[in-house]
């Protein structure tokens, strides 16, 4: 206490003087950090914000003793803009490390300039497949998810566990949905099971009628990948064109996350989806970090909300390996990629050789409890890697799941 | 036209050009960047300004051709190592070709109509940046666009390439600027004031529009080339409706059928989106006001409003 008093005097001392005595304490550690807070994704963005910051309050807004700045800067969901704010960040903010972003094009947009700046950025939300796969960049440090991670376990869970032997997948037309219905379908078919039809409906779509009368009448489920305003309309839909009833929804895991459930009404229950988070963890730890959430922001924290507060940590825990030396950027990113956090809301997390998080996939299950809807975790497949059993070489030896890939032999 | 004191448009000019030339040494990288998006867009505005400005026709899918360009250097850069040249060659004419096909359809409607028919056109661009994967990426886009290859220079500092998009601005602004005071220009403006009139005196008036039409397609490629060298990235963000609003709310900020105007404009909505939104993340407020005290205030752009001012001064002096 009396250290950190002291500590906290001399920055003051320091910055009042207005210049840095070389070698001595150092300012404060600087956190850049580029998310959507304007446009369509806005909410989203707030999420990222509210967990990182929920970390830093735990903890006293310090790092190895260091006083953190972090710095917001709106990427109004625009690539060129997320750009201009990166050089900004790195140039005049001179931060030491990086936190952001949401979409995938902008994540594959930024990745090479990271790698010119040499500065670590984490992304906490971006899950492109290529990104920790065929496309690696050296600077960034996934610490959230692949898109097809949690769908290969889910793909064996619904043909072994579920007993479906058909299934028709509907998503959005986009490499996220691409990639998390192609994992789907993969192991979903080599265990035995069948897509029989693939319907794609564009970004943005909230009118699902068109789709849901194409749906094949001889399918066991379907499974449906839905994102932000579309995962909002599409389950009222499905029970309004008399779905609900005679096939069960199940889908990915943007389809019912936290995001949207309080959104959601009954419509949504027995939805079951795989993801790497669940607010309705049952975890000590969990329960405290959704009960503290919900007092500090009145909401329940969605994965967004989690990914930021672990990377936030994570940020943490290699700072103390390096002793606060975060000037020292290869040492920094070389402890940053050797994080293992134990105890984070969502489980143990810790990279694989290519960059991605080893972490639990929760196959979960809308269910009613109080009179909020829940993400119950029925089954959870411990340490799954974003390669699954297979051989990683083996694996990337494959182009990346999209539109066409697996190809439909059932179709 | 109102008339301007010639010495003060003049006068402005010059301190404009030096400023241009001398300023970017003393600035920030980061600034210098913000200043070579402005320039970037500055002749996105120019070239929509020719049919909004000079023509009345306003369009809604001029990112079309900012789409074109950029993925003409994209495409080009990154699977086939092509150098400068043959991506600007490229971009321009693909633009170009965009502009011919799409002028054959909405040049038929006016008004409202033609705002349609160039939004659908433009969404047609966009979709197949998004749809046809295995060339554009889809909506991952193409990353690691690299800097120009093939010239002099390598232009990857942020100083040299800033001088690269000034010469590629100047080039821009003198060859639209030579196009509307050419009398092929001043058919185009009698299109705009009266089309009967124009068909009356014998002008073949849709080849006139379609020539104007064509030529500011080109213009948006020629931008678009350097907005993708600028980036080092592609996606079906370029070429959507959002980017095609911006590119006429610049025309209509700065003062349409001006040239320098548009200009002025991109400028102003470039640095307030980028500048403004680090002091506040309600910048939308603040550039919405800016965009409605326009419409109220200054209905003929920023330019029209400083025009009505300088020519108010003259009488009374």
């Amino acid at each position: 206490m009396t250290r950190q008093l002291i500590v906290t005097v001399l920055a003051v001392l320091v910055l009042a003087a207005g210049t840095l005595p070389a070698g001595a304490q150092k300012g404060p550690i600087k956190i850049g950090v580029i998310a959507p807070m304007t446009g369509g994704a806005a909410q989203a963005g707030k999420d990222m914000t509210n967990g990182l910051q929920m970390w830093l309050d735990e903890n006293g807004n310090q790092i190895t003793g260091r006083k953190v700045e972090v710095i917001i800067e709106d990427s109004q969901g625009q690539p060129n803009v997320a750009l201009t704010k990166l050089q900004k960040l790195v140039e005049r903010d001179k931060v030491n490390v990086l936190v952001g972003e949401l979409f995938a094009h902008i994540g594959y947009a930024m990745a090479p300039k990271v790698d010119e700046y040499r500065i670590p950025m984490l992304y906490p939300v971006i899950a492109a497949d290529d990104l920790t796969q065929r496309k690696p960049a050296k600077w960034v440090v996934r610490t959230g998810w692949a898109s097809s991670q949690p769908s290969h376990p889910f793909g064996e869970y619904a043909a072994k566990t579920l007993g479906y032997k058909k299934i028709v997948a509907i998503g959005i037309d986009y490499a996220f949905g691409w990639e998390v219905i192609g994992g789907f379908q993969k192991t979903f078919e080599e265990n035995g099971g069948q897509i029989i039809q693939k319907l794609w409906a564009p970004l943005g779509t909230t009118d699902f009628a068109p789709y849901l009368s194409q749906i094949k009448r001889d399918a066991d489920a379907v499974f449906a990948l839905m994102v932000a305003q579309s995962s909002l309309r599409f389950p009222k839909q499905y029970q309004d064109a008399g779905l609900k009833g005679k096939f069960p929804l199940i889908g990915g895991g943007t389809t019912f996350d936290e995001f949207v459930l309080p959104s959601l009404g009954d419509e949504a229950i027995g939805g079951m989806t795989p993801l790497q988070y669940s607010a309705a963890l049952d975890t000590p730890i969990n329960k405290k970090f959704v009960a503290e959430y919900r007092k500090k922001y009145g909401k329940v924290p969605s994965y967004f909300s989690e990914t930021s507060y672990t990377s936030t940590r994570w940020i943490a825990e290699a700072a103390k390996v390096v002793g606060g030396d975060v000037e020292n950027r290869e040492k920094f990113l070389e402890a940053l990629r050797k994080v293992e956090i134990p105890d984070s809301p969502r489980g143990p997390v810790k990279l694989d050789a290519h960059g991605n998080p080893i972490q639990n996939i929760y196959i979960r299950k809308v269910e009613k409890k109080d009179g909020e809807l829940w993400n119950t975790v029925v089954h959870t497949y411990p340490a799954v890697s974003q390669f699954w059993k297979y051989n990683p070489e083996e694996f990337l030896k494959q182009p990346v799941y999209d539109r066409n890939f697996p190809p439909c032999k059932h179709c | 036209m109102i008339s301007v004191p010639r010495g003060t448009g003049r006068a402005a000019a010059i301190v404009v050009v030096l400023i241009l030339l001398g300023a970017p040494p003393l600035l920030a990288p980061y600034m210098l960047s913000l200043v070579t998006q402005a320039l970037i867009w500055a002749m996105l505005a120019m070239s929509l300004d020719l049919i909004l400005g000079y023509t009345g026709l306003a369009s809604l899918g001029h990112a079309a051709y900012l789409g074109l360009g950029a993925y003409s250097v994209g495409i080009l850069t990154t699977r086939h190592g092509a150098n400068f040249w043959v991506t600007l060659a490229v971009g321009i004419l693909l633009a170009a070709l965009g502009a011919a096909i799409f002028g054959l359809v909405a040049l038929r409607a006016t008004g409202v109509y033609f705002l349609m028919i160039t939004l659908a056109l433009g969404m047609v661009v966009w979709g197949l940046a998004h749809r046809w994967v295995s060339l554009t990426a889809g909506d991952n886009g193409i990353a690691s666009v690299p800097r120009p290859r093939g010239l002099p220079w390598a232009f990857t500092d942020t100083l040299s390439f800033y001088y690269l998009v000034l010469v590629a601005f100047a080039v821009a602004f003198v060859v639209l600027w030579t196009i509307v005071h050419s009398p092929f220009g001043k058919t185009l403006v009698g299109i705009r004031e009266s089309e009967s009139r124009m068909r009356t005196l014998g002008y073949h008036v849709w080849l006139h529009k379609y020539v104007g039409f064509v030529i500011a397609g080109a213009a948006g490629g020629f931008a678009g080339v350097f907005w993708a060298y600028y980036n080092g990235f592609v996606s079906p963000a370029d070429a959507e409706l959002a980017t095609s609003v911006e590119i006429l709310l610049m025309v209509a900020l700065g003062g349409r059928g001006t040239l320098y105007g548009p200009a002025l404009g991109a400028a102003m909505i470039v640095l307030l989106k980028n500048v403004v939104s680090v002091y506040t993340h309600r910048w939308l407020l603040i550039l919405g006001a800016v965009y409605i005290g326009t419409i109220v205030y200054a209905p003929e752009g920023i330019v029209g409003l400083l025009r009505d001012r300088l020519k108010e001064r003259g009488r009374v002096a």
